[in-house]
C-alpha cells in the first residue's frame, strides 16, 4: 500500500517538521501496534507462547503483551496447540465472541494439520476448517521467536490492509457487521460439519 | 516394593489363576466383588489402592488345532475363539509396602459389556471406569455416574476397540486409503 510515509515529499516535508498522513495509516498503526491477545492456550503449545509473552522473549516489545482473559477484549486468537473435535466448537465460539477486526494465528503443527495426532479419531485437523487464518506457524512446538516473527508478519498485514474506504476494503474484518461463524455441532461420529466450506476447501487429489 | 505373595488368595479362591506370564490373576467376573472385597480386609494382602484400571480389547480370531477326525486321520480343526474385552486392576498396598497385585477381568462376548463395578469399594475407580466405559464400551454395573469422559455424551463409537474405524478426514494422506479399503 501507498503510505505518505514511502513518499519522498512527505519524508522531506518531514525533515521540515510537517507531517502528513492518512487516517488509516494512523487506524493501522495503532492497531499493529496493539494487538491483545485472547488468553487461551490448549496444549503443549501454549507453554512457549507463555513463555514468549514472559521476560525473556517480552512479547510486549511489539505491543501485544495484553492477554485479555475475555474474548470480547482480545482482537488476535493464538490457537496455540491440539484442537480436539471435543474442543473445536469452543473454539469457534471464543472466535466468534472477539470484537471485529479479529485476526487468528495457527500456532504449531497441531493447530495448522492435526500434527503428530493427525490420525487421531479425536483430533481436529487443523483449526482454518471452521475459521479463517491469518499467520500459520510450522513447528512442534514453534519456538517463541517464530511467534514473534509470527506476530511481526501479522503487524506487517494489518499495516498493509485497506480498512477505512469501504469499496477498497479487503479483509470482511473491516466491514461493519460482526461475522458469525457456525459452530459445529457434536454427532455421532464426528463433528458435523466436518469443515466449514466458506473457509477450508479439500485440497483436489491428483493421483 | 515387594510384590505380594498370590499363594493365600489362589488358596482361598481355587479358581484363581495366574495368566500365561505369571504375572496377573485371572478372575472370574461373578467373583470379583467378593475377591476385592477380601483384600482389601485381608490382613495379609491390605489392598487399600486402585492405582490403575484399563481395558484391553480381544478380538474374535480363528485357530487351526490338531485333531482327529472320524476315521481317525489327523487334520486341522479350525476353531472360533470369541472376542472378549478384558479390564486389568493394579491394586497396591501402601500400609504393608506391597504392590502391584494385577487383576483381570475377562467380558463374555464383546456386546453389550456388563462387569462389576468398583467404585463403591475404590473411590479412584470412578474416573477410570468412566474412561474405560467411555473407550472400549465396558458397562460397569454399580458405577453411581457413568457417563463418557473424553468424548462427547452423543458421541456412539468405543474409539480404542480394535474394529473401530475412524471418521476419514484426511485430505490426501495415504493413510486416508487404509479406511477406504487400501493397504494397511
Ligand atoms: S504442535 Fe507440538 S508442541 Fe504444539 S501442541 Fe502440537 S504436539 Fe504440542
Amino acid at each position: 500500500m501507498h503510505t505518505p510515509q514511502d513518499d519522498v515529499t512527505s519524508d522531506e516535508l518531514e525533515k521540515a517538521g510537517v507531517l502528513v498522513t492518512s487516517i488509516e495509516f494512523i487506524y493501522n498503526w495503532g492497531r499493529s501496534n496493539s494487538v491483545w491477545p485472547v488468553q487461551f492456550g490448549l496444549a503443549c503449545c501454549a507453554i512457549e507462547m507463555i513463555a514468549t509473552a514472559g521476560s525473556r522473549y517480552d512479547m510486549a516489545r511489539f505491543g501485544a503483551e495484553v492477554f485479555r482473559p475475555s474474548p470480547r477484549q482480545g482482537d488476535l486468537l493464538i490457537v496455540s496447540g491440539t484442537v480436539t473435535k471435543k474442543m473445536a466448537p469452543q473454539v469457534v465460539r471464543i472466535y466468534n465472541q472477539m470484537p471485529e477486526p479479529k485476526w487468528v494465528i495457527a500456532m504449531g503443527a497441531c493447530a495448522i494439520s492435526g500434527g503428530p495426532f493427525k490420525n487421531g479419531y479425536n483430533v481436529l485437523k487443523g483449526i482454518d476448517r471452521y475459521i479463517p487464518v491469518d499467520v500459520h506457524i510450522p513447528g512442534c512446538p514453534p519456538r517463541p521467536e517464530a511467534l514473534i516473527h509470527a506476530i511481526m508478519t501479522l503487524q506487517d498485514k494489518i499495516r498493509t490492509e485497506r480498512s477505512i474506504v469501504e469499496k477498497d476494503r479487503s479483509n470482511p474484518a473491516y466491514g461493519k457487521t460482526s461475522r458469525e461463524f457456525p459452530v459445529p455441532v457434536y454427532d455421532g461420529h464426528d463433528l458435523k460439519p466436518p469443515f466449514n466450506p466458506d473457509v477450508w476447501k479439500p485440497p483436489s487429489m491428483t493421483v | 516394593m515387594k510384590p505380594f505373595d498370590i499363594q493365600p488368595l489362589t488358596q482361598r479362591f481355587p479358581f484363581v489363576h495366574a495368566d500365561a506370564f505369571g504375572n496377573a490373576l485371572i478372575v472370574p467376573a461373578k467373583n470379583l466383588v467378593s475377591i476385592v472385597e477380601w483384600i482389601q480386609a485381608s490382613r495379609l494382602y491390605l489392598c487399600d489402592t486402585l492405582s490403575n484400571v484399563t481395558g484391553v480389547d480381544f478380538l474374535p480370531k480363528v485357530i487351526e488345532e490338531e485333531g482327529k477326525d472320524s476315521e481317525g486321520n489327523s487334520v486341522k480343526i479350525k476353531k472360533n475363539i470369541p472376542g472378549y474385552i478384558e479390564v486389568v486392576y493394579h491394586f497396591y498396598s501402601i500400609e504393608l509396602k506391597r504392590g502391584p497385585l494385577t487383576i483381570k477381568v475377562r467380558s463374555n462376548g464383546r456386546d453389550n459389556v456388563r462387569l462389576p463395578s468398583l467404585m463403591p469399594h475404590y473411590r479412584s475407580a470412578e474416573f477410570q471406569e468412566r474412561e474405560i466405559f467411555d473407550l472400549y464400551g465396558v458397562y460397569f454395573e454399580g458405577h453411581y455416574d457413568l457417563r463418557r469422559l473424553l468424548m462427547w455424551e452423543s458421541f456412539e463409537d468405543f474409539p480404542m476397540r480394535k474394529d473401530y474405524v475412524p471418521p476419514n478426514d484426511n485430505e490426501y494422506e495415504p493413510i486416508a486409503s487404509r479406511h477406504s479399503g487400501g493397504d494397511a
